[in-house]
């Protein structure tokens, strides 16, 4: 059973969103993503300065297996990226909701979580899914 | 849902992410395909493949009908239970199916061909022996399951669960031999670019020899795995690296056609000797190391400056090299160096000599 963390908000595109207490919002792909994909052995994030358009194509993960698409589960702009993912991007599999988050990014407004799903609500698609 | 091996629940049991592979449903990876990848380089490792097709083939006719089928000359087969690695060919050179052929007695040949491929090659073989006027038995063995065991440790490991008269013949067995061992078929033959046997058994029993190598820690390693190690091992895949629109001269399988003795008469030989007299095949397959970061996929656009453009046929990150490689069908006038398109972006990649890996050591520089 993939692993929900009751304080993050979630896309149903598997991507989760932290807001951090300076109001920037933190992003990654949870916990069901990695599990899906196995083994990640490359990471391309927005550079810093990137706009991101809710739902827009946003970065890229890839396994050993193949390659997926993450979109942005927040509109903004990206203020900073998580650099250790270059060389060690097993950290997703490793600690997808600390240690491998994707990119962080300052909202474009101060409601950008409001549209995503909580814990609840995203633990039924992934029911709804079968995983 | 797919067609399942006899091994299917226990895969299932043992935590295995099942996937569609040519109608099969079929483990790609029980944990970490990275770490099943190592396991094989390093120790031991078990396949599943009891979805791959193993044909009997029997009469007196069987190797006159081989020698017309296959595109690798079955003459060299001389001494009981040597293999050779073959194309079967359609008439303008397309590769209907990559399979090994046993030569077990002069009246009986066994052939192991792919899972997705088993039905249209059953068909083509019937349809060639009647055309061809050959009497020859082909039997589909359902009955018959099969274990690919790899990796330094695995000959050992099997040989521990033969009969003891059986043991040291087995351990005996030149590389591209194969025993028969009481009612199982042991072949020091695989797809990793490691040592190691695979194992032709019952259905029956194949349950109780997978729980029996588990005991013994070989790791049980899915289809993910079993696709890096080839691809470091440069062994084809059929289907992405040649089909039945492409020929051996232009998919790196040169090699497994032999063009003596000139009166064997082989399907595709005219077409492939039209090739050679027009100059060679205009494309060749070649290895690719990526030098910058990202991963190759099959299927990705190859730009050779100057000289035109190729594809990637098989891509992947390859554990032991910690870079991206493939196999590529590129213009023959390729040198050294390429760019291949990544959703947009011209990546630089060296062309390298096959393969990368063999026996656990890279075979390439970085």
């Amino acid at each position: 059973m993939s692993q929900v963390l009751a304080d993050l908000r979630y896309a149903k595109s598997h991507e989760w969103a932290r807001s951090l207490p300076d109001g920037r919002i933190e992003v990654g792909i949870t916990d069901h993503a990695q599990h899906a994909l196995g083994d990640l052995v490359f990471v391309d994030v927005p550079p810093v300065g990137t706009a991101l358009a809710i739902g827009g194509a946003c970065a890229v993960v890839e396994s050993v297996k193949a390659a997926s698409d993450v979109y942005s589960p927040v509109a903004g702009t990206v203020v900073e990226v998580n650099a250790s993912l270059s060389g060690s991007p097993e950290l997703i599999n490793e600690d997808c909701y600390g240690k491998g988050w994707l990119y962080r990014v300052q909202p474009a407004s101060s409601s950008g979580l409001d549209a995503l799903l909580d814990a609840s609500a995203y633990s039924a698609v992934l029911a709804a899914e079968g995983g | 849902m797919g067609r399942k091996t006899p091994l299917h629940d226990l895969h299932v049991a043992q935590g295995a992410r099942m996937v569609d592979f040519g109608g099969w449903d079929m483990p790609v990876n029980y944990g970490s395909q990275i770490e099943e990848h190592h396991h094989v380089r390093r120790d031991a490792g078990m396949f599943d493949v009891s979805h791959m097709c193993v044909v009997d083939l029997r009469g007196a006719a069987t190797r006159a009908f081989l020698l017309r089928l296959v595109a690798n000359d079955v003459g060299k087969l001389r001494i009981a239970g040597k293999a050779l690695y073959s194309c079967m060919l359609n008439a303008t050179g397309g590769v209907i199916d990559d399979l090994i052929v046993y030569f077990l007695t002069e009246s009986h040949f066994r052939i192991v061909v792919n899972a997705g491929t088993r039905d249209h090659d059953l068909a083509w073989m019937r349809r060639c022996a009647a055309d061809w006027g050959l009497d020859v038995e082909i039997l589909e063995r359902d009955d018959l399951a099969m274990i690919a065991v790899q990796g330094p440790r695995a000959r050992t490991a099997v040989a521990a669960l033969l009969a003891p008269e059986d043991r040291e013949r087995a351990l005996l067995l030149e590389p591209f031999f194969g025993i028969e061992c009481g009612a199982w078929f042991v072949a020091r033959t695989g797809y990793t670019g490691e040592d190691g046997f695979e194992v032709v058994i019952p259905a029956v029993e194949v349950e109780s020899v997978w729980r029996a190598l588990s005991a013994a820690g070989v790791a049980s390693c899915g289809l993910g795995a079993r696709d890096t190690l080839r691809l470091e091992a440069g062994m084809n895949l059929y289907g992405n690296d040649m089909d039945e629109t492409r020929h051996p001269l232009e998919s790196g399988l040169a090699w497994t056609v032999a063009f003596e003795p000139l009166e064997r008469d082989f399907v595709g030989r005219a077409a492939l000797e039209a090739i050679r007299q027009s100059g060679g095949s205009p494309m060749k397959l070649v290895g690719l190391l990526l030098e910058d970061r990202g991963v190759l996929r099959s299927h990705q656009k190859v730009v050779v400056p100057g000289v035109g453009e190729g594809e990637v046929t098989s891509g992947t990150f390859s554990p032991t090299l910690e870079r991206s490689i493939a196999f590529a069908r590129v213009p023959r006038a390729t040198g050294e160096t390429v760019q291949v398109d990544i959703r947009g972006k011209l990546l630089a990649a060296r062309v390298v000599k096959l393969p990368f890996v063999r026996h656990g050591r890279a075979l390439i520089s970085l």
